[in-house]
């Protein structure tokens, strides 16, 4: 556990903006499901699976690795890409997302793809399966040895279900459960504010005994540093507020909520790409 | 008469039959369980002496977790563990857990294929003066509508310790309905008891009506085969303790030779045991049927034995249900 060096920063960003790419190239051929939060996870979902995360890709169910429940599993295409990217299946099986037969399913089914840690779609089950999860190694007295993450939305925290799990990882004092919020402020109805208000957010997770720590979600070295602080941090659980810009990448979809549920079109997709393969016109691209 | 391959209890008929909650028996299966495989764990909704899920927190403190009034939480919590490899036993009133989790059980137990144990206590209409609120008189409809959900409901005490160990050992869910009051004990330890089978309790050469009960009712029905005896009117009873995976032989056996089937249940009759009977004889072979159960009511206050008869599950409904179809 250390700093981001320079070269391992810029690594990573290559690789979120890899993964970014195959995010729209799959949901331009799926036709449906989620654009905003896959692009928006995309830098956080890189730092954990190439650099923070104890796993092995070619050995999905190796004992001892760390465990990854993703609760809003509508953003699955951020995790598929990212699997896929580090090597758990091909990069060509992502054309077949949310197709009959395939094993990436719309939401996550882990009957279609066992290297998942669980099923997921319907909102707000995620914290408490990782908390079943950092129980039970706790009972095992292996809460030192593996580190739980749950990735989580901010809309899906309205449901009262995710604070019955937070109380009891609170008071289990769970060390070893992260959990990790997308604070991007958009739901499928609007903006989370004005759906149902979210803040003081800091203070409710504090108010239940986890650590917070909150970082800009497309900052490398924060989101490797908080990831750091969460595993040294002893008594309590950790969450991490990650404050995204839904739709990451492409200025088109950034920050707008009706962004949340659907797929670009052909020509939106190219123009995404566009973007995404010129770095936001940094360079010039090759494909045009 | 009573089918002695069984030996089943020979009080069964007597005025002081021994009566027991079959919850208790959960409990003494549970710790068995739990001192049988380490890797069983015990998560309750703040409701542990009250299904009998005690007796395992005191042995085992460090395998038990008290989820509190959380019912979502307790159902979706077990799945996480049982991923992480334990086998984990739920409790709370089966009105709260499955009736208010029900999505927790088919996402994160069902769908995920993870051997969580569900015990639902306090079903039926005999949790008496608690009143319509607190009796579960639906559940096994909403536990067996989900896919690799086992479905067990036991009939007495000393049942529902087997069937709380063998539970421990599918590898799959399984939901376990629990009664609270004390109940009649009509089986005992040499009773074979095996997840998927029936078991003719009463038998008959030449019986003209099969009775199919599931819990505590079992007992009404063999006082209503008793009976009916003493009018010259044969019937066989058959206790069905798993409601899913519905031993299917054996229903379409009975009906086969009686050409008349009452099923008993302290279930609405919509969904439960009586339908599941229904469904497969509707496809192999039909036979005229009565329901006996909760006819598409509520609950209310009153003693066990009042509401039982108030919504037509006693002794006498059985026998009318039985002459009905004569």
């Amino acid at each position: 556990m250390s700093r981001l060096r320079e070269d391992e920063k810029q690594e990573l960003e290559m690789r979120a903006n890899d993964i970014r790419i195959s995010i729209i190239d799959m949901l331009l051929q799926a036709g449906s499901g989620h654009t905003a939060g896959p692009l928006g996870m995309a830098d956080i979902f890189t730092v954990l699976y190439f650099h923070t995360l104890k796993h092995d890709p070619k050995n999905s169910s190796w004992p001892e690795r760390d465990r990854v429940v993703l609760s809003n599993g509508h953003i699955c295409p951020v995790l598929y890409a990212t699997m896929a990217h580090a090597g758990y299946f091909a990069l060509e099986e992502l054309k077949t997302l949310r197709k009959f037969g395939s094993r990436l399913q719309g939401h996550p089914h882990r009957d279609f793809l066992p290297a998942l840690e669980t099923s997921s779609g319907p909102l707000a089950s995620g914290l408490a399966q990782a908390t079943g999860m950092a129980l039970a190694d706790k009972i095992d007295v292996k809460d030192g040895d593996r580190q739980i993450y749950c990735l989580l939305s901010d809309g899906e925290l309205e449901s009262g279900a995710i604070w019955e799990a937070a109380m009891l990882a609170g008071k289990n004092r769970l060390r070893n459960l992260t959990a990790v919020i997308d604070r991007n402020n958009i739901q499928i109805d609007g903006y989370t504010e004005d759906i149902m208000p979210l803040e003081s957010l800091s203070d409710k997770w504090r108010a239940w005994n986890w650590h917070v720590i909150e970082v800009d979600g497309h900052n490398m070295e924060e989101i490797s540093d908080a990831f750091d602080e969460a595993k040294a941090v002893y008594e309590h659980p950790t969450v991490i507020i990650a404050h995204t810009i839904p739709g990451r990448g492409v200025k088109e979809f950034e920050r707008d909520y009706r962004w949340h549920g659907k797929p670009p079109n052909k020509e939106e997709a190219e123009m995404a790409l566009n973007e995404l393969r010129t770095l936001g016109g940094k360079i010039i691209s090759e494909h045009e | 008469m009573i089918n002695n391959e069984l030996k089943l209890n020979t009080k069964v008929f007597d005025k002081d039959v021994e009566q027991v909650p079959i919850r208790k028996g959960f409990g003494e299966g549970l710790l068995q369980a739990g001192i049988d495989n380490p890797q069983v764990v015990g998560l309750c909704a703040d409701l542990t002496e009250s299904t009998q899920m005690h007796l395992f927190k005191d042995k085992f403190p460090n395998r038990f977790v008290e989820i509190g009034v959380a019912e979502q939480n307790l159902a979706a919590v077990a799945s996480g563990m049982a991923a992480a490899g334990k086998i984990p036993f739920i409790t709370s009133y089966a009105m709260f857990s499955p009736g208010r989790n029900w999505e927790q059980i088919r996402t994160t137990i069902c769908y995920n294929n993870r051997p969580v144990k569900i015990a639902g206590s306090h079903a039926g209409v005999s949790v008496g003066p608690d009143g319509g609120t607190h009796q579960a008189v639906e559940d096994m409809a909403i536990m067996r509508v989900i896919p690799r959900m086992i479905v067990i409901s036991p009939c007495d005490a000393v049942e529902a310790k087997k069937a709380t160990m063998e539970a421990a050992k599918t590898g799959t869910p399984v939901y376990i309905r629990l009664a609270r009051e004390k109940t009649p004990i009509m089986t005992t330890v040499e009773t074979p008891f095996q997840i998927g089978k029936a078991q003719t309790f009463w038998e008959s050469s030449k019986p003209k009506v099969g009775i199919i009960a599931t819990g505590a009712l079992v007992h009404k029905a063999l006082l209503a085969a008793q009976a009916l005896k003493e009018e010259k009117i044969d019937v066989e009873v058959l206790n069905l303790a798993t409601i899913k995976p519905l031993d299917e032989e054996a229903v379409i056996k009975l009906a086969k030779k009686t050409k008349r089937i009452v099923t008993v249940e302290e279930h609405q009759v919509h969904g439960g045991m009586g339908s599941a009977v229904a469904e497969c004889l509707a496809k192999d072979f039909p036979v005229p049927m009565r329901f006996i159960g909760v006819q598409d009511e509520f609950g209310q206050s009153g003693t066990p034995g009042e509401l039982i008869e108030h919504y037509g599950m006693g002794e006498k409904s059985i026998i009318k249900a039985v002459k009905e179809l004569l």
